[in-house]
């Protein structure tokens, strides 16, 4: 919604002033709206097929601007239709057929024609009371004079100085109530425009359906080379320590006999070799799912992650409760990567790490003081973020100006569990 | 000695339990969170010189153990408390060391092997030190390297510093570095100096100092 830092008064000024921009965009919307049913009427004619591709082209145009501006202004993004493809084809009639063919094509011809009506008429209301009151201010109090006994201005017969202070205090009055109604007059309007501008629900559930199978596929690609990389890692680490720890154990079995010395310096070799068996094993762990995270939950799992790193981490987690393993370690490990992305990269000294759950949305924020200008096309670290976080449709956004501070936000949209109760 | 032992796998348990017992101590070996604090909360006779705690305990399969352990230590202050895991957490580690009343220690699991590493360490905690596993001291460290705080050392005082850190005395120090005690007590003086930690005769705040210090 609005900026709730600003003052009420230039809160609702800046809305009267968006009413003003809806209401002459409303007069262009009918315009574009008319040509179209023109063009429509003239396909009989032929001029028609020439005509209705721009057409359609211009009202998309104005159609996304509105989208655009109700997402801004409302903070809510509004889905858009599939873009025209009537471009793609090279004659005018086969262009027309295309675009009459489009469904996304017919729900900006109903906008066009409602928009002014329902959202056009409503933005006027607060600008017609504003400038009304300003007509009774700034005029009434000059002209009385010269007008004598037939000049009224609303309900009010202005004809001396007491009903001309009467005239003065109820445009005030209407400029007040102009402004006060602003804000929500417009709110009202994004209300009206949202079901009109948006796209129709099979468009909607076609396109998420096919953003579901290309993150599943990602998804699971991800997951094989995650499980690829394990097994090669326990074939290579853990795997090859214990056939060496065999060996050397077999070794010393046999010198056990003979040379009572030679096998106890192998079996101190037995040892450092499990040691470092499960020194292998402890780092695979950590890397499929840290302990601590197991153990703790996101929250603490971050806090042992500022502990080990070697900036000043501080780490805000208002979090209720538990929230689904494969989110909290998705989530973890994007802000393990952005605390090692503002170590390596960004000069940084301190780093501020937010975690909130509202609304259904799991956020996590990671804000260092270093030198920003980064660029999220570098390095496949963040983009292999990216990846984890769309499987749970999470969002992922950089901003980094250059001289920074550089900030990344996650949001992960899930399900909190009420908080686990230890039994001591 | 009696001590309270905690650990679900039965191998694991029973190793530590003979040893244990071999060096003369009284177990009392539990497999479960709920257990191991009504153990360590027994009155008069059967109250616990020292609790031997696996962080990751049943029902719960969470740091069950480790929450027991800090709970028996809220109710009994000063409660000598060696705490046992697969891996280290500087989290955990803070979480023990922050009564500031020493007692307790904090060990990789993989340390039990040597027998008589783990045996010096229970004692120590028993006998009110503070022990810390070599992995969770080179962690801090290594972020005091990378931080520059402790950069003013020489490698030398740098590997006194680790050795205090994990909780030994001069006299442990100085067998471990081939190292005379008055070379070590030296070091040890310079090290604070450089640092600015007051000195403590006290080993046990010595150790917290010290880990204060690289937690900075």
């Amino acid at each position: 919604m609005f900026d709730k830092s600003r003052a009420p008064v230039s809160r609702a000024c800046v809305a009267l002033g968006r009413c003003q921009v809806a209401s002459l965009h409303a007069l262009a919307v009918s315009a574009t709206g008319s040509l179209v049913v023109l063009a429509l009427l003239l396909l009989p004619v032929g001029v028609g097929f020439w005509l209705l591709p721009r057409a359609a082209r211009w009202l998309r145009a104005l159609s996304d601007r509105s989208r655009a501006r109700a997402a801004r202004w409302t903070g809510t993004p509004v889905s858009s239709p599939e873009p025209l493809h009537g471009d793609r084809h090279r004659n005018a009639r086969a262009r027309s057929t295309a675009v009459l063919g489009d469904e996304g094509f017919w729900r900006d011809l109903t906008w066009a024609w409602l928009e002014p009506v329902a959202g056009g008429l409503v933005v006027a209301a607060p600008l017609a009371l504003v400038e009304y009151g300003a007509f009774g201010v700034l005029v009434q109090p000059f002209v009385w004079r010269l007008l004598g006994d037939g000049n009224w201005y609303a309900f009010v017969p202005v004809h001396s100085t007491p009903t001309m202070l009467a005239a003065l205090a109820l445009g005030l009055a209407l400029m007040g109530a102009g402004l006060v109604i602003a804000p929500a007059t417009l709110r009202l309007h994004a209300r009206l425009g949202r079901p009109l501008l948006s796209a129709s629900r099979g468009a909607r559930l076609a396109r998420r359906v096919e953003h579901l199978a290309d993150t599943r596929a990602r998804a699971l690609d991800t997951l094989a080379a995650e499980l690829r990389r394990i097994e090669r890692d326990l074939h290579d680490g853990a795997q090859a320590r214990l056939v060496a720890l065999g060996m050397t154990v077999d070794r010393a079995t046999r010198l056990l006999e003979t040379d009572p010395r030679a096998s106890r310096e192998l079996l101190l070799d037995v040892r450092t070799t499990s040691e470092q068996a499960l020194a292998d094993l402890r780092s695979l762990v950590h890397g499929i799912h840290p302990p601590v995270l197991a153990d703790r939950g996101l929250g603490d799992a971050v806090r042992a992650l500022a502990l080990d790193s070697f900036l000043d981490v501080h780490v805000e987690a208002r979090l209720p409760g538990r929230f689904p393993a494969p989110v909290e370690s998705a989530a973890y490990f994007a802000v393990s990567e952005a605390l090692a992305n503002a170590a390596k990269h960004s000069a940084a000294r301190e780093v501020r790490v937010g975690l909130s759950y509202e609304a259904g949305l799991l956020r996590a924020t990671v804000t260092d003081d270093g030198r920003g200008g980064a660029d999220p096309s570098r390095g496949t670290g963040l983009s292999g973020v990216r990846e984890r976080l769309d499987a749970f449709d999470g969002t992922l956004a950089l901003h980094s100006p250059e001289g920074g501070p550089t900030t990344l936000t996650m949001e992960i949209p899930c399900v909190s569990s009420s908080p686990k109760t230890s039994s001591c | 000695m009696r001590v309270v032992l905690a650990e679900d796998l039965f191998l694991l348990r029973d190793g530590l339990t003979r040893t244990l017992r071999e060096h003369g101590d009284e177990v009392v070996a539990v497999d479960n969170g709920p257990s191991l604090l009504r153990a360590l909360l027994e009155e008069d006779e059967e109250a616990p010189d020292l609790a031997v705690v696996d962080v990751r305990l049943p029902p719960t399969y969470s740091d069950e153990g480790l929450q027991a352990a800090l709970e028996a230590r809220r109710r009994r202050p000063g409660l000598p408390v060696l705490v046992l895991s697969q891996y280290v957490e500087t989290l955990y580690a803070n979480e023990l060391l922050a009564g500031g009343d020493g007692a307790v220690g904090y060990l990789l699991k993989d340390r039990i092997t040597h027998t008589e590493q783990f045996l010096d360490a229970v004692r120590r905690v028993a006998a009110g030190g503070t022990v810390m596993d070599p992995q969770v001291v080179s962690r801090l460290l290594s972020r005091g390297d990378a931080r520059g705080t402790i950069g003013s050392l020489t490698p030398r005082e740098r590997d006194v510093l680790e050795l205090m850190a994990e909780g030994r005395s001069n006299s442990s120090v100085a067998s471990c570095l081939y190292l005379s005690e008055s070379a070590v007590a030296k070091h040890v003086a310079s090290i604070f100096a450089k640092l600015g930690i007051s000195p403590s005769a006290d080993a046990n705040r010595r150790v917290l100092a010290v880990l204060a210090y690289l937690k900075r």
